[in-house]
């Protein structure tokens, strides 16, 4: 069954048409790659579904619900979580209590239990310490809870952003170029937590450049170029497909 | 630094505390003997910073927590103050009674402000807040309603009395407005240290990042406003009790800019910075007498120093030490801090080989119990175990 399903997407940024028409669905428990040129329309897509940019046309739906005008926040508490392209952790912070703001949207605490420090917060609150600290372990950052999120080397900062949406105990995982900026041995240390992100039977849909990670990770491909969905299959389909040579892997090659 | 030495300076650090908290409780007692006849002088000028630290610790939520730029708290207090001031003498309810109407008030009229201008980025929020503070100082000169006295304001406000003891000297509003300062302080911590005081942090670090990690930014920055505004409410009762008159030039922008004075210069988001703030910028100008006109020209330049040589305030804010529940607390009890060296520890790790940092990092379970070594990435995955937490939060 579909878990998330796009009917008809459309956004327009004044005149251009960032993503113009998609429909596609991303079944429950798989992971499901969206690749395509730069500027393609992949980030705009995601930011769709997470509601952090409104629709022009077209509907989202997740496990049957519509989730047309909805809050970001209110998406999140659905089961939707997500990473950033260009990493926005609260950079001030602990690793901990960046891990700590994804349980937000878990808890119950109000202001007033906050204020007067009453026994149910208590409780709630030791609850998501051992939460934050299993999630920052899931990703081997654990030893660094302490730290301020900013001092982190780029590889880790994307892992911190990994355990901070994990930590909103998703049912599906928007990852936005997870591997940007990481070494190999660390891109490697991502395949392992990839899998280990399937174990738990959340479905992931994820925007990558480097080829070979979308290969080894996806067990189905969606293909983007200027804003329309030009193809989409398992990876070694893909991968022979002649418009999306022509479209996306032929400029890949140009590039690097 | 080892993690003995780390506990023992706390405790010494908590040592501290407890005797400067006593010898303050004293401090009645000693101006008695040491400043004599200017005695009552001194716990007055003591008065007056105790309620501009509750005033500023209020606007800490807003400004420090929320990094909400907001210059207009004096509106809250003048609210909190009026309607207080107001039922006491057009209704004759004893003043602490109308402290709950005061809260209330305040906290009202800053969610109705808030509302429509919340989404608003720093700048443009500066302006409005300002604006309040305006509208709300002509409104009471004006004397909406009929009940505000106009320009000269209200008179004859009864004392405080607390079951059966009327406050009436400096001392005793001494230990009134202390003891509301202690327990603002400990609310506050208790409130940094939660799911809301950390929503708040969030808000101020990435709005985009909070919202998407579930924070309802707009629900948060509101009720930053109203919890800020109804504590500013109640020290307005409290002010207005004290002075017995108050009249709207007490309330004027002034008032809000010395507020936020003290926040940033103390430290927005560190309770210990806005307290030594509220120290410097009321306590110090009646200790250096003729400095008092040249106050705001002079905290002004402190400011614009601050700013660029410490932005973060004298006393910057910290992330709150957590208790780490077990097994946690234990399995990274003796690592070092890295909350400052990070960067440097990070960089370190990796140059000393491209394993270093990965594989270890990933295979978690095992950094607690070195003797493995470096496992193969591969069956690392085997040491997550994920299910355990998986319905903890729920
Ligand atoms: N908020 C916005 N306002 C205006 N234009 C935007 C906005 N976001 C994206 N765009 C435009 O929409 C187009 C698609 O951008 P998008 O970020 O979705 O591309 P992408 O496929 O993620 O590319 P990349 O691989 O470089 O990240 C681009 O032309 C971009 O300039
Ligand atoms: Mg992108």
């Amino acid at each position: 069954m579909a878990l998330l399903s796009l009917q008809k997407v459309t956004k327009t940024f004044g005149g251009l048409v960032a993503v113009s028409d998609v429909s596609c669905e991303v079944s429950s428990d798989s992971v499901v790659g969206l690749i395509g040129p730069n500027g393609a329309g992949k980030t705009t897509v995601f930011n769709l579904i997470t509601g952090s940019i409104r629709l022009t046309e077209g509907d989202i739906f997740f496990d049957g619900k519509s989730l047309k005008g909805l809050r970001p926040s209110r998406i999140v508490s659905l089961g939707i979580a997500r990473t950033f392209q260009s990493i926005r952790l609260f950079q001030g912070l602990s690793v901990l209590d960046n891990v700590l703001s994804g349980c937000h949207c878990r808890m119950r605490s109000g202001l007033f239990s906050s204020l007067l420090h009453l026994p149910g917060q208590r409780r709630e609150e030791k609850a998501v310490l051992e939460r934050a600290m299993i999630e920052l372990e899931f990703v081997g950052l654990a030893h660094l809870f302490r730290s301020a999120a900013g001092s982190l080397p780029y590889g880790d900062q994307r892992k911190l952003e990994i355990a901070r949406a994990l930590a909103t105990d998703p049912r599906f995982l928007i990852l936005d170029e997870p591997a940007g900026g990481m070494n190999e041995q660390e891109t490697m240390t991502l395949r392992e937590i990839m899998k280990a992100i399937r174990k738990r039977n959340i479905t992931v849909m994820l925007i990558e450049h480097d080829m070979s990670f979308v290969m080894h990770v996806c067990d189905h491909l969606l293909v983007m170029e200027n804003g329309q969905l030009i193809a989409q299959g398992a990876p070694q389909e893909i991968q022979k497909n002649p418009k999306v040579i022509e479209a996306y892997l032929g400029l890949e090659d140009d590039d690097e | 630094m080892s993690f003995a030495s780390a506990s023992r300076r706390k405790s010494f650090g908590s040592a501290l505390t407890v005797a400067a908290v006593f010898v303050f409780a004293c401090l009645p007692f000693l101006l008695g003997h040491l400043a004599g006849s200017s005695a009552p002088y001194w716990l007055d000028v003591l008065n007056t910073v105790g309620l501009y630290a509750i005033l500023a610790l209020s606007l800490n939520i807003i400004l420090g927590h929320a990094g909400l730029f907001h210059m207009g708290h004096a509106a809250f207090f003048a609210v909190g103050a009026y309607v207080s001031a107001i039922l006491n003498l057009t209704f004759d309810w004893p003043i602490m009674a109308t402290i709950p109407a005061a809260a209330l008030a305040a906290g009202l009229l800053a969610g109705l402000v808030a509302w429509p201008v919340v989404h608003l980025s720093g700048d443009y929020l500066l302006i409005v807040t300002i604006g309040i503070v305006e509208i709300v100082r002509i409104a009471l000169t004006n004397d909406i309603f009929g009940l505000t006295g106009g320009p000269n304001g209200l008179v004859g406000i009864s004392r405080p009395e607390i079951m059966g003891f009327r406050l009436t000297r400096p001392q005793h509003f001494f230990y009134l407005i202390w003891g509301l300062v202690a327990v603002s302080v400990l609310l506050f911590d208790w409130l940094e240290r939660s799911r809301f005081g950390r929503a708040l942090k969030y808000i101020r670090e990435d709005v985009v990042a909070a919202e998407s990690m579930g924070v309802n930014t707009n629900k948060y920055k509101i009720l930053a406003f109203v919890i800020g505004a109804a504590w500013a409410g109640l020290a307005g009762t409290v002010y207005a009790s004290r002075m017995r008159t108050i009249s709207p030039e007490s309330f004027n922008f002034t008032e809000s800019v010395f507020l936020f004075i003290i926040v940033i210069l103390g430290g927005r988001g560190n309770q210990k910075g806005v307290l030594l703030g509220s120290f410097l910028v009321m306590g110090l100008p009646e200790i250096f007498r003729g400095f008092e006109n040249k106050r705001l020209l002079v905290f002004g330049a402190a400011l614009v120093i601050m700013m660029i040589f410490r932005p973060g305030g004298l006393l910057p804010a910290r992330s709150p030490g957590y208790k780490l529940p077990e097994p946690y607390r234990s399995r990274y009890k003796r690592l070092p801090d890295l909350s400052s060296g990070g960067v440097f520890n990070g960089a370190g790790s990796r140059a000393n080989g491209p394993n270093a940092s990965a594989s270890e990092g990933f295979a978690s379970g095992q950094a607690a119990a070195p003797s493995s070594g470096s496992g193969e990435s591969s069956d690392s995955s085997k040491v997550i175990s994920v299910d355990v937490g998986q319905d903890l939060v729920k």
